[in-house]
């Protein structure tokens, strides 16, 4: 069996896949790969199914040795990738040997680099998934220095020879996300619904795979009551006490006691996962 | 009754209701009939999250679906006897006398209620597998502890609000403590990971003190 052994994780080595869908009602999130179609892109590279598990690096700091030969490739975050010391094209497959070595520098652009090998990571599934959901506890452990991870079977898919059309890096800019209407956007004030979409907005530090809390203006509620806690979906914008939205992702608690203003459209929801501390985002209608 | 349909994103719609009562028997109604490309239904205490697939079940078919469903289908609460469950404890809980004295009842009596009624797993909260538990014939309200403890040891047999519910794993917890079972609440590995799903009937019965 083809294994990889990490060397060094950096801030945070996580197995994704597309996640565990369905299971909410017993009180388990989706969970799965914050930048699905990074994840999804970087599989496709290799030859793998979409929803093939690999490992997400947040800020980069990442280093990796194979013990055979490898078809590897990262998507994502943009940064100083080396395979043997020797420049490694993001966005590409790359051929790694027995003894190779994988450097994954700091992330220059986004925030969180996939890594897809050839045949996936193959750490057991839980609840169906190898996706790990840092709230819950569920899934396979974060990965520490010297995890030797298993590699599946190769697919009977060959290694695609080109796949250049969707390497554009994260921006470093402003970034804009489609708006769809949530559930209690009549609990706050017009002016507050306005101010959603005219405020310049910030990715604040308390951002992970939990939620992304966003620093502006205060949205005032006209509804001051207590919600009952409800069903939540990702990307849902939940308002707490203070005014300040928080973007619930991956691994968010499946029910939310704050109201939810609107809903990042499923089309912007992986650039979310790209923000780094600080970047502007700027709202607009769905 | 009412029901209102509000927008949660382009996969799903939120349902919300006048009461846990009506959330419990428009749940039945739903889960009695699912259409084709529904993923799940989420309740909650006064809400069911109705999550489709949009390929498969477009959002406005879904929303028909739920507007459809009669007032009165949704008013008889249907009993599924074969999907009840029985869950042996011992009820030596930290909070037992406490909870008993805070109810102005003996701790004899309030063991013999918690197993007298019928519960039912109303929706899931907290963590995963941990079902809100409700019952008509349950009377009382049992404050959450002043300070939640770091520790509540999985299996530990609890009372908060008008609820019981059972710790499935280790975890921080504020509910009263009346009792611990051996019951596989959470089993990750199984088929069906979670014991006590919702729309489940629920016993507790006295396993004897050990």
């Amino acid at each position: 069996m083809r294994r990889l052994t990490v060397e060094a994780p950096g801030a945070l080595a996580l197995v994704e896949d597309l996640g565990r869908p369905g299971l909410a009602h017993l009180g388990v999130a989706g969970s799965g790969a914050l930048d699905r179609a990074a994840l999804a892109l970087a599989n496709r590279l290799v030859g793998n199914p979409d929803g093939a598990a690999g490992i997400e690096i947040l800020m980069g700091g990442f280093r990796a040795r194979f013990d055979e030969e490898t078809w590897v490739a990262v998507t994502g975050a943009w940064g100083r990738v080396t395979l043997d010391g020797r420049p490694f094209a993001p966005y590409t497959a790359g051929r790694a040997v027995a003894g190779s070595v994988l450097e994954i520098g700091p992330a220059e652009r986004g925030a969180r680099y996939l890594l897809a090998v050839r045949g996936g990571v193959d750490e057991p599934a839980e609840l169906g998934s190898r996706s790990r959901d840092t709230l819950s506890a569920i899934g396979p452990a974060p990965v520490a220095a010297g995890r030797v991870l298993a590699i599946g079977a190769a697919p009977a898919a060959s290694v695609p020879l080109l796949d250049r059309e969707a390497a554009f890096p994260p921006p470093t800019g402003a970034v804009t996300l489609a708006l769809l209407p949530g559930p209690r956007a009549d609990w706050f004030t017009d002016a507050a619904r306005a101010t959603l979409f005219d405020a310049t907005w910030r990715l604040s530090g308390q951002a992970d795979r939990v939620g992304a809390r966003l620093e502006g203006p205060a949205l005032e509620r006209q509804m001051t009551g207590e919600l009952a806690s409800e069903a939540t979906v990702p990307g849902s914008m939940q308002v707490a006490g203070d005014g300040r939205p928080t973007v619930l992702l991956a691994d968010r608690p499946v029910t939310g006691g704050y109201p939810v203003i609107a809903i990042i459209s499923p089309a912007s929801l992986d650039a979310v996962a790209q923000l780094r501390p600080g970047q502007e985002v700027r709202f607009r209608h769905a | 009754m009412s029901r209102r349909l509000l927008p949660s994103g382009d996969a799903a719609l939120l349902v919300e209701c006048d009461s846990l009562d009506e959330v419990l028997a428009l749940h039945d109604a739903l889960a009695a009939e699912p259409p084709a490309g529904l993923v799940e239904l989420v309740p909650a205490a006064r809400t069911i999250l109705v999550a489709i697939d949009p390929e498969r079940l477009p959002l406005e078919s879904a929303a028909t679906w739920v507007r459809r469903i009669p007032a009165e289908a949704a008013a008889r609460r249907s009993g599924h006897a074969a999907d009840e469950v029985t869950v042996d404890v011992v009820y030596d809980g930290d909070d037992l006398r406490s909870a008993a004295a805070l109810l102005g009842i003996s701790s004899d009596a309030l063991v013999a209620r918690h197993q007298a009624v019928e519960w039912r797993v109303a929706f899931i909260g907290f963590a995963p597998g941990f079902g809100y538990l409700v019952s008509d014939d349950w009377p009382f309200e049992v404050p959450r502890l002043d300070a939640p403890r770091p520790r509540v040891p999985s299996g530990a047999v609890a009372l908060a609000g008008a609820f019981a519910g059972v710790y499935p794993r280790q975890s921080p917890g504020g509910w009263r403590l009346i009792g611990r079972t051996d019951a596989p609440l959470w089993d990750p590995a199984a088929e069906s990971p979670a014991l006590l799903v919702p729309g489940r009937r629920v016993r507790f019965r006295d396993a004897g003190r050990s």
